[in-house]
């Protein structure tokens, strides 16, 4: 295929070639960091709570009476009992939070109690002794909390914990080049907290941005919180048995005492509600970028076959003048499907930049990360691949024309 | 002439409906998208308070010192938010117009009605001036006055839904409400009132909230009964002693702060009444460091706080460029088309007309086509706004709503836009030599 025909054929068309590859440019440009956006998104959409989700609902219990530690800590542990008896359930826990609700509680982590800078900001779950076992974590290294360990925290009072287990994420930031058990760490607490064990993943409140240095970075410490506002408490269920359960569970906790609050919005939630509701606007912002990239794509192969389609009937007479001459079906096809190929490289080439640019720009003012080449390499072969297609249709119907059109006047 | 192009146009366009759809297609997409997008952006980036931003500011000073920088992202910006000793010693110096510091409160409001559930309600402890300072509409009474807040009187404003879940409706001023256990007199019940964001306290509720506040009760009384703050507290170091008092010594931010002041001249003065705050701090040994402080117009703080979500603004951007894509498509065809009728042309010219009939004649076309293009983004607006709640999270999705504004800007963008995007293919329609095409015939 000689090439320098076609591009001497598309200097005569100069302003429907530039539109192509501007539209092929502005495309590729779009298409590189929507692709991105979605697969940072869904990434994080993804990301393991660490927990036994199939099997966990949650209740946000608040007490509609003013409660001392002591009373909160007593009908803490009634409820407790009250849900451990429905049927079907197999353990419970309460907490201050759980993972992926939204909120974190976190705590600045330093190694020596006059650190400047902290080393991690990790999130801080409180839990009895069945807080590990409940939610289902690996603990992969140490031992659990043993009942006797577990202190009661009223609002807002300090209980200076000594022992605490930690996933596996925040051990490897604390420690990187050793054995996380047995050692210290200080949790914005003046004396030292020993880890006595790790879980293999635990995934921290909070899904947010700001905390993705962190990501994965919690702790538990042998803490019951006695507040008197209320508290998270957390079931899990036999296998198949949790819908039952949580229509049951806050049936069982009303009779056992109306004085509370379980708000019916969202005081009685699934984990897959949780998972659910914690990337809500991450699966959006997914969903929107896909409808944009399909009807970017669309519309950018709509317009190559119109314009080609155009071009094919223009030059009806040039192509039956070239069958006249001994021009075959393939080389009329290749003609075309060449030409669409020069004018996409050349947009494309164009597209690169913009791509960057662009990233640069979001990146600037939007935070987005820096995009990697294999977005805009993939992009390329995407549209690439568009404009084969797209033109494939035209260049067949130009192979047909017979030629006697070379006979015709246009 | 007008009524003949238009005629012309439609004869053109029904002559290859295939690529007149594509055309209408292209710019009705292009347009919806950006128009969607534009609706939740100008939902989420709207003044909640027009007719008095640029009165109202947020104080900041730094009492944290060094030891509440160097975490990832920060810049140097004091705490956005007040500890108690701060918030307290600017409400006591009362230097501004009007002021308030002010707590996220969640009590329980317990029905009067024996058997009633206790409902969990928000609200805020704010002081008497967040009332004429927020303009917050009153439906029956009025705000409490400053000695209620000096007595530390047990009086309430509720809002217009809880007063109609306790009191049917009713005017309730004088009613007694049982607010976490304890008697409150309503002095007020507010219409409804939900400006979105939340501008007076934004470091507590991020702004954009699906719930609404429904009961305010004074500050200091709130204080005294020992009602705990809900939202964020912030702290640099655990407070020294345990409980909600303990709280109220720490340094730890839990409170929002908002002054009304009327002028720029009453702005600087404010700003350097802050400064001279912080000196004095200083010299007192509290703050080992200089004033580090920001007065913010509403407008620069909801700024400062990322009110507006930046995934909104990144759609907005990237609809931005979908449209300028089908703008350059639209051109693309529209040159098509209008060259394929250069015989046409090549007649109407040697006939006698002149360049600028051609012009008209193929701009109204564009005209037409953008127009089409328009009504089906319209519909298809209507249908994107009407999905974005099912993309979007609730608290934002809902803002976002189709007015008359609206209907008529999805119109102009899409015409103006395509009668733009047909002036160099009219252009080149123009230009086209009456002779060569007669000649080729």
């Amino acid at each position: 295929m000689h090439i320098q025909p076609i591009l001497a054929a598309l200097r005569r068309h100069k302003a429907g070639t530039v539109l192509i590859a501007l539209q092929i440019a502005l495309t590729l440009a779009i298409v590189c960091n929507a692709l991105f956006i979605i697969n940072q998104r869904l990434a994080h959409i993804d990301e393991p709570s660490g927990v036994d989700e199939a099997n966990l609902f949650v209740i946000a219990n608040q007490w509609g009476e003013q409660y001392s530690t002591q009373e909160a800590v007593e009908r803490i542990e009634q409820d407790l009992v009250t849900l451990r008896q429905l049927p079907g359930v197999q353990d419970v826990t309460s907490s201050n939070n759980y993972p992926i609700r939204g909120i974190s509680n976190d705590n600045f982590i330093t190694m020596t109690p006059d650190q400047r800078a902290p080393t991690s900001d990790a999130a801080y779950y409180m839990g009895d002794a069945n807080f590990v076992r409940t939610l289902g974590l690996k603990l992969i290294a140490g031992r659990d909390f043993r009942p006797e360990e577990v202190q009661n925290q009223g609002l807002r009072q300090t209980v200076d914990p000594s022992v605490a287990i930690i996933s596996k994420a925040m051990a490897t930031k604390l420690f990187p080049n050793s054995d996380a058990l047995g050692k210290h760490f200080y949790a914005m607490t003046p004396n030292p907290i020993t880890v006595i064990g790790i879980v293999d993943v635990l995934h921290r409140g909070d899904v947010s941005t700001w905390s993705a240095p962190y990501i994965g970075e919690s702790m538990i410490v042998p803490v019951r919180p006695a507040d008197p506002y209320g508290i998270y408490y957390i079931v899990r269920t036999k296998p198949g048995q949790l819908a039952a359960a949580m229509r049951a569970a806050p049936k069982a906790l009303y009779a056992e005492n109306r004085m509370r609050m379980i708000d019916p919005k969202d005081g009685l939630l699934s984990f897959a509600q949780v998972r659910h509701r914690a990337f809500e606007s991450d699966r959006g912002m997914a969903i929107l970028m896909s409808i944009i990239c399909i009807v970017l794509l669309a519309i950018t192969a709509a317009g190559i076959i119109g314009l080609t389609s155009f071009w094919v009937g223009q030059r009806r007479r040039q192509i039956g003048v070239r069958r006249a001459l001994g021009a075959t079906h393939r080389d009329i096809m290749q003609y075309f499907m060449t030409e669409n190929l020069l004018i996409s490289l050349g947009g494309l080439a164009i597209g690169v930049v913009l791509a960057f640019g662009l990233n640069l720009w979001l990146h600037i003012h939007l935070e987005l990360k820096v995009l990697p080449l294999t977005y805009v390499l993939g992009g390329t072969v995407i549209l690439l691949l568009l404009g084969q297609g797209a033109v494939f249709a035209p260049a067949l119907r130009a192979s047909r024309v017979p030629p006697i059109e070379a006979t015709r006047p246009a | 002439m007008l009524g003949y192009y238009i005629d012309l146009a439609i004869r053109s366009l029904k002559r290859s409906p295939g690529l007149t759809l594509l055309m209408i297609l292209t710019v009705g997409f292009g347009v919806a998208a950006s128009m969607v997008t534009y609706s939740v952006f100008r939902a989420v980036s709207g003044d909640p308070i027009p007719w008095k931003s640029a009165q109202l500011y947020v104080p900041q000073i730094e009492m944290w010192g060094p030891k509440g920088h160097g975490g990832p992202g920060d810049n140097g910006d004091p705490p956005d938010a007040m500890d108690y000793t701060d918030a307290i010693a600017l409400m006591r110096d009362h230097r501004a117009r009007y002021q308030s510091a002010m707590y996220m409160i969640t009590p329980s409001v317990v029905p009067a009605e024996a058997g009633k559930h206790p409902i969990n309600v928000e609200g805020h402890a704010v002081f008497n001036e967040f009332f004429p300072m927020t303009d917050a509409p009153f439906k029956y009474g009025s705000g409490w006055s400053a000695s209620d807040d000096d007595q530390r009187a047990a009086v309430a404003v509720i809002s217009e839904k809880l007063n109609q879940k306790l009191f049917g409706g009713a005017n309730s001023v004088g009613k007694v409400v049982d607010i976490d256990g304890k008697d409150y007199r309503v002095v007020g019940v507010l219409n409804k009132w939900e400006p979105q964001p939340r501008f007076y306290d934004v470091s507590n509720t991020g702004g954009f909230t699906t719930n609404a506040d429904d009961v305010f009760i004074p500050f200091m009384r709130a204080i005294d009964v020992d009602m705990s703050n809900d939202g964020n507290t912030n702290c640099a170091e655990t407070p020294a002693q345990s409980g909600f008092k303990g709280l109220q010594l720490s340094s730890c931010i839990w409170i929002s702060y908002m002054v009304q002041l009327d002028s720029a001249a009453q702005a600087k003065a404010y700003k350097d009444y802050l400064d001279g705050y912080a000196r004095e701090q200083q010299r007192s040994g509290r703050f080992s460091w200089p004033p580090n402080n920001r007065l913010r117009d509403l407008h620069a703080w909801l700024d400062a706080e990322h009110v507006v979500p930046s995934d909104t603004e990144v759609s907005l951007l990237v609809a931005i460029g979908l449209l300028l894509v089908c703008l350059v498509n639209t051109a693309g065809l529209l040159l098509a088309k209008f060259l394929r009728r250069s015989n046409e042309i090549g007649v109407r010219r040697a006939i006698g007309a002149p360049r600028s009939a051609i012009y008209a004649q193929f701009l109204v076309e564009a005209g037409i086509v953008g127009l089409s293009g328009g009504v089906l983004g319209l519909l298809l607006t209507g249908v994107g706004i009407h999905g974005v709640s099912w993309v979007l999270p609730k608290d934002i999705a809902n803002l976002a709503h189709l007015d008359v504004q609206l209907l008529l800007l999805t119109l102009i963008v899409a015409v103006v836009s395509t009668m733009l995007a047909g002036i160099y293919p009219t252009y080149r329609a123009s230009r086209v030599q009456p002779a060569w095409q007669l000649k080729s015939n």
